[in-house]
């Protein structure tokens, strides 16, 4: 394996790992302070009881997050040092303030998991929304450094080294916006709907069981209007792609020639060597209408840009196919458990939804792993985009296979470990009906 | 040597001070890890159980330090960050490791298993497992982690030229006094661990056990600093220099010295809160004495702190960010320490 390869595999790797972890730190809290907001005010103590077990796995996930976290933040340098060396400097400004953001959120959790009977209950209550905040804020001030790989802003490039820089200009990049949005809803959308699945799921048995039937509500109330959101926001992303990547949106879309009224094109193989995308399902206009408000714009196609300036096509087509796919179908069983509740009817009366929701539940999470890789993979083959290469910023360090096996291998026995912890956790299905809760 | 105090100055004291807190307070809680490793007697269960409850709440918070220090170099100082990420490469992952490993067993240990890590069943083996590969984690992490410092400290790290693998990337790490350091750090974590639990621990008896555990390693780390003194006359000729020949270095060896025998004293009176500020204030003293040797080098044998550092711009706003982070931190912090390190009610 190529020593490039090999360090791109291990960031990917350590990224997507994290990134689970972070999503589900990000948007847990606000699970575990809505119920126990609900236990507060009404006294109901399942609600009580279903704080204490969100509590639990937040600790265990957070703890992942934070320790794959800190690996990240180092493989920054060891990986890519010639990357920080320039860079650093201009976007080291965000990462500061999630360092704060994270201390905060480190904090607040460790009185909210064991400050249960130190603390009044207000403090307690407050102890979990700082939780919450602080973690949403770490996962905007990350972001923000990544959107600015993909909008480099905030310096001027002379001789292979940035001068006349602005940190500020930097965290202000035109990605910022959009990226943050997209992946704020995104940790809450699949959070929120994954808990919704895993309690749907023993509500297909037990209709009746308030302990689940009480998980899925909040769930849903915190999951189904991010997920029914993140397509518009998915919208605004696609156009920043449009007008700052149009390189990265020709490969989302396996869009080969520029062409004006250019249409959308669902699923497909891009064919790099052909030049063109087979089997897929055309919609006229659609693309140049979803980029350019304007069914004759013209949107420039692969062909067009200098062959060693493409991004792998096939991967960033499928996954960036794959995340509009299943994040369509979050979409609308959101839309659909929303107007239910809305209309006050009981949920589990309608089977189809709690299967549909079942079916959700790990979408979030493929989608958000596809989306990711969308937007790296597709700023390849550049680390910041226009500026420096991804060959360029990787060390010199030969024999880069052997760290991304070690930490492969690392994560993937973490991974079994904390599924079958969770599992266990879950297997222990309390039973609960109405008559107990009242 | 004071006349040009900068932003890069301050941002690389400010950096030192988040070691520094790293030290004291993650450095503690590695040094439990060390004596769940080494629990033993008659109060073997109650010991570990002691150091579970200490750190639980507090290891997270702890461990950002890390990350705060790792953030500040690369916004301030990133070509020191570049050279250090090639040249560490290897044992700065085999410290990750470690770190993972002793972050998500202990995770695993107290959060779940019945009895939370009591012994007995099925649950109770797999809690054991995971107490294991805490305890060994959390020897090997500050090992590594002294081992980096060592090589830093010993000018070896130089730009990575075409000298070859081993030449580049593992004879400037793997020295006697990079060992040394890592053996020394590993002794200040464990003296550090020992002292706290000192004061936290509930009853008599088991204040005994650490007390002893204190003394002992107290003992360790007077022979591992002599010993990597010693070494660094060879091993990092410029720190072995500065620390015997510099104007300021007898007032630091009196100054370390009045610490670490007070902590000492304080041990053998059974005056444990004194012994805490005291064995805090070696520690620290030890670290700022590293930093003071290698002043103005930020990677010494030519890396200088302003060398490396980033535009003023960007350190003057990492500055304000300090100081608007540090609004917020300290305050929440101070509140965690109260919640949870309240003195044991004597009943």
């Amino acid at each position: 394996m190529p020593d490039l390869l090999a360090a791109r595999s291990q960031m990917a790797m350590s990224l997507g790992f994290h990134i689970l972890f972070a999503m589900v730190g990000v948007a847990m809290p606000v699970l575990m302070v809505v119920a126990e907001r609900r236990w507060q005010r009404t006294g109901d103590h399942i609600y009580l009881d279903l704080a204490h077990r969100w509590a639990k796995g937040t600790a265990i996930l957070f703890a992942v997050g934070a320790v794959s976290g800190t690996v990240l933040s180092f493989e920054l340098g060891l990986l890519w040092p010639a990357f920080m060396e320039q860079a650093g400097a201009i976007i080291g400004m965000p990462f500061s303030l999630e360092g704060f953001a994270f201390f905060t959120e480190a904090v607040f959790l460790g009185v909210y998991l064991y400050g249960w009977d130190r603390i009044s209950p207000r403090a307690h209550l407050a102890a979990g929304c700082a939780v919450a905040v602080s973690g949403m804020l770490s996962a905007v001030f990350v972001v923000i450094a990544n959107a600015w790989m993909n909008a480099p802003t905030g310096f001027r490039w002379v001789d292979g080294r940035p001068v006349d820089i602005d940190p500020i200009a930097a965290m202000m990049n035109p990605a910022a916006f959009p990226q943050v949005l997209h992946m704020t809803l995104a940790a809450y959308a699949a959070t929120g709907l994954v808990v919704a699945g895993i309690h749907a799921l023993p509500l297909l048995r037990q209709p009746r069981n308030a302990f689940h039937r009480r998980a899925l509500s909040v769930a849903l109330l915190i999951g189904a209007p991010a997920a029914l959101l993140q397509p518009v926001s998915g919208d605004l992303s696609a156009r920043f792609v449009a007008h700052w990547q149009p390189v990265k949106l020709a490969a989302m879309e396996g869009h080969f020639k520029t062409e004006r009224g250019a249409p959308l094109r669902i699923g497909g193989w891009p064919d790099e060597a052909a030049g063109e995308t087979r089997y897929a399902i055309e919609i006229p206009y659609g693309l140049s209408l979803l980029a350019f408000e304007d069914p004759t714009a013209e949107v420039k196609g692969l062909l067009d840009f200098p062959r060693q300036d493409w991004p792998p096509v096939a991967i960033v087509h499928v996954a960036f196919q794959v995340m509009v796919g299943l994040g369509s179908y979050m979409a609308l069983v959101s839309a659909a458990a929303l107007w239910l509740m809305w209309r006050r009817r009981e949920l589990t009366r309608h089977r189809w939804l709690l299967r549909a929701l079942v079916l959700a539940a790990p979408m979030g999470f493929i989608c958000a792993e596809a989306g990711w890789i969308v937007t790296e993979v597709g700023r390849q083959p550049w680390i910041i985009h226009g500026i420096m290469r991804t060959a360029e910023a990787v060390t010199p360090m030969p024999g880069l296979v052997v760290p991304f096996l070690v930490f492969t291998g690392l994560y993937a026995g973490l991974g079994v470990v904390v599924a079958w912890l969770l599992h266990q956790q879950v297997l222990r299905s309390p039973e609960a009906t109405e008559e107990d809760a009242a | 040597m004071t006349a040009d105090l900068g932003p890069a100055e301050l941002v690389a004291g400010c950096a030192l001070l988040a070691l520094t807190a790293y030290v004291l307070l993650g450095g503690a809680d590695f040094g439990g890890g060390i004596w769940d490793l080494l629990a033993a007697g008659p109060r073997k269960k109650q010991q570990r159980a002691l150091i579970a409850e200490a750190i639980g709440p507090i290891w997270e918070a702890n461990h950002v330090w890390l990350i705060l220090v790792v953030v500040l170099l690369f916004t301030g100082f990133p070509a020191a960050f570049a050279r250090l990420g090639i040249t560490l490469h290897i044992p700065l992952s085999l410290m990750l490791i470690g770190i993972v490993l002793r972050g998500s067993a202990f995770t695993f240990r107290s959060h779940y298993g019945p009895g939370h890590g009591q012994e007995g069943g099925e649950g109770g083996r797999t809690s054991q497992h995971w107490g294991r590969i805490f305890a060994i984690a959390s020897a090997g992490t500050p090992l590594l982690l002294g081992l980096c410092v060592g090589a830093l400290a010993s000018g070896a790290l130089t730009a990575p030229g075409h000298a070859g693998f081993t030449a580049t990337f593992v004879a400037p790490w793997l020295t006697p006094f990079g060992v040394g350091v890592g053996v020394l750090t590993l002794a200040l974590f464990a003296f550090l661990a020992a002292v706290y639990l000192t004061v936290e621990a509930p009853e008599p008896a088991l204040r005994e056990d650490f007390r002893r555990r204190a003394l002992g390693a107290a003992v360790a780390v007077f022979v591992a600093a002599f010993g990597t003194l010693g070494l660094a006359h060879l091993g990092a000729p410029l720190m072995g220099r500065a620390l015997t020949t510099a104007p300021w270095a007898p007032a630091l060896h009196a100054a370390t010295a009045v610490a670490a025998v007070t902590a000492i004293w304080a041990l053998w009176r059974r005056r444990y809160r004194l012994a805490r500020v005291a064995a805090a204030g070696q520690v620290a003293l030890i670290l700022w004495g590293w930093a003071l040797a290698q002043y103005p080098y930020l990677i010494p044998p030519d890396l200088t702190i302003r060398a490396a550092a980033a535009p003023r711009i960007t350190l003057v706003l990492v500055l304000w960010a300090l100081v608007a982070g540090g609004l917020v931190l300290f305050p929440s912090l101070i509140y965690l320490l109260r919640v949870f390190k309240r003195e044991p009610t004597r009943s």
